[in-house]
């Protein structure tokens, strides 16, 4: 029997598809309509999900009181209300696509102290999820 | 294989305590949820079964059988419920979220007749939820 804990987050934030490398065709091509260059917005929902030992002496993996405060530091200070090309400096040279975000996210928060990092999951609408494993980040 | 999952909600009250943390202590771990009057959720509890379908009936379970099953073992003992003093299977224990989710899975595991339990997920509300699945166990002891 293994236990997992997850915590669902939400941020707000700003972001456009584009590839410096592609032509202004090839963007609007591959992007469409996420390559407007004013950018767009999303209500992300973003699922923490971490694995460990169940300490008896709080039946927690992890406390929230330790976890909330580390989230809206390493992530949720940067990304919400933010424009993601412009403000995350990942994305200066990395498209904000959920794919990257996911990474992103998984490699601020895999140095949490009191768990292990086990998945990163972020719903970028209620029709669209993304999700990064801790095997699969290398 | 296939994965079926039925989905319950129960409503209980619980608080966090620890009897060896002094009071500080545990209004430091535990903040609010420390208020010894306690506090309570609506939880949701999805329960997931694998399995082959019976080519008999193409089912894995009836899940009327795992309707009543939930029925019997997680409603019967913690529906309007004080998790702290009402669940011999949570005695001695803090009622997080993981420990609800462990021992439902020690309840339900046991009484599986048709396929496997799969996974146990136990929402204390939206934005927090528990998951336990089989697989080598992650240290029911002590924190590393």
């Amino acid at each position: 029997m293994k236990i997992s804990l997850t915590r669902r987050y939400d941020f707000a934030a700003s972001h456009r598809l584009h590839a410096p490398r592609l032509s202004d065709a090839e963007n609007q091509r591959i992007y469409g309509k996420c390559n407007n260059p004013y950018g767009h917005g999303h209500n992300y929902a973003l699922e923490v999900t971490l694995t460990g030992p169940v300490d008896p002496a709080t039946g927690m993996i992890a406390n929230l009181g330790d976890l909330d405060p580390f989230v809206e530091r390493e992530v949720l200070a940067a990304f919400d209300q933010k424009n993601l090309n412009e403000e995350v400096a990942e994305f200066r040279t990395t498209v904000p696509t959920t794919e990257n975000v996911c990474r992103e996210i998984f490699r601020r928060l895999k140095g949490f102290p009191a768990a292990r990092l086990e998945r990163v999951r972020i719903e970028e609408t209620s029709k669209n999820s993304f999700e990064i494993g801790a095997e699969e980040f290398a | 294989m296939i994965r079926i999952t039925r989905k319950v909600e129960f409503a209980a009250s619980h608080f966090y305590h620890n009897p060896n943390f002094s009071p500080e202590e545990n209004r430091r771990v535990f903040g609010k949820c420390n208020n010894p009057h306690g506090h309570g959720h609506n939880y949701t509890l999805e329960v997931t079964i694998a399995g082959e379908p019976d080519p008999a009936t193409g089912m894995v379970l009836d899940l009327k059988e795992l309707k009543e099953l939930l029925e019997r073992e997680v409603m019967d003992r913690m529906d309007h419920r004080h998790l702290n003093y009402e669940v011999p299977e949570l005695a001695g224990k803090i009622p997080t979220c993981e420990n609800i989710a462990a021992a439902i899975w020690q309840l339900l595991e046991p009484k599986i007749t048709r396929g496997k339990l799969d996974r146990v997920r136990v929402y204390e509300s939206a934005s927090l939820f528990a998951d336990c699945t089989a697989g080598s166990t992650n240290g029911a002891g002590k924190r590393a």
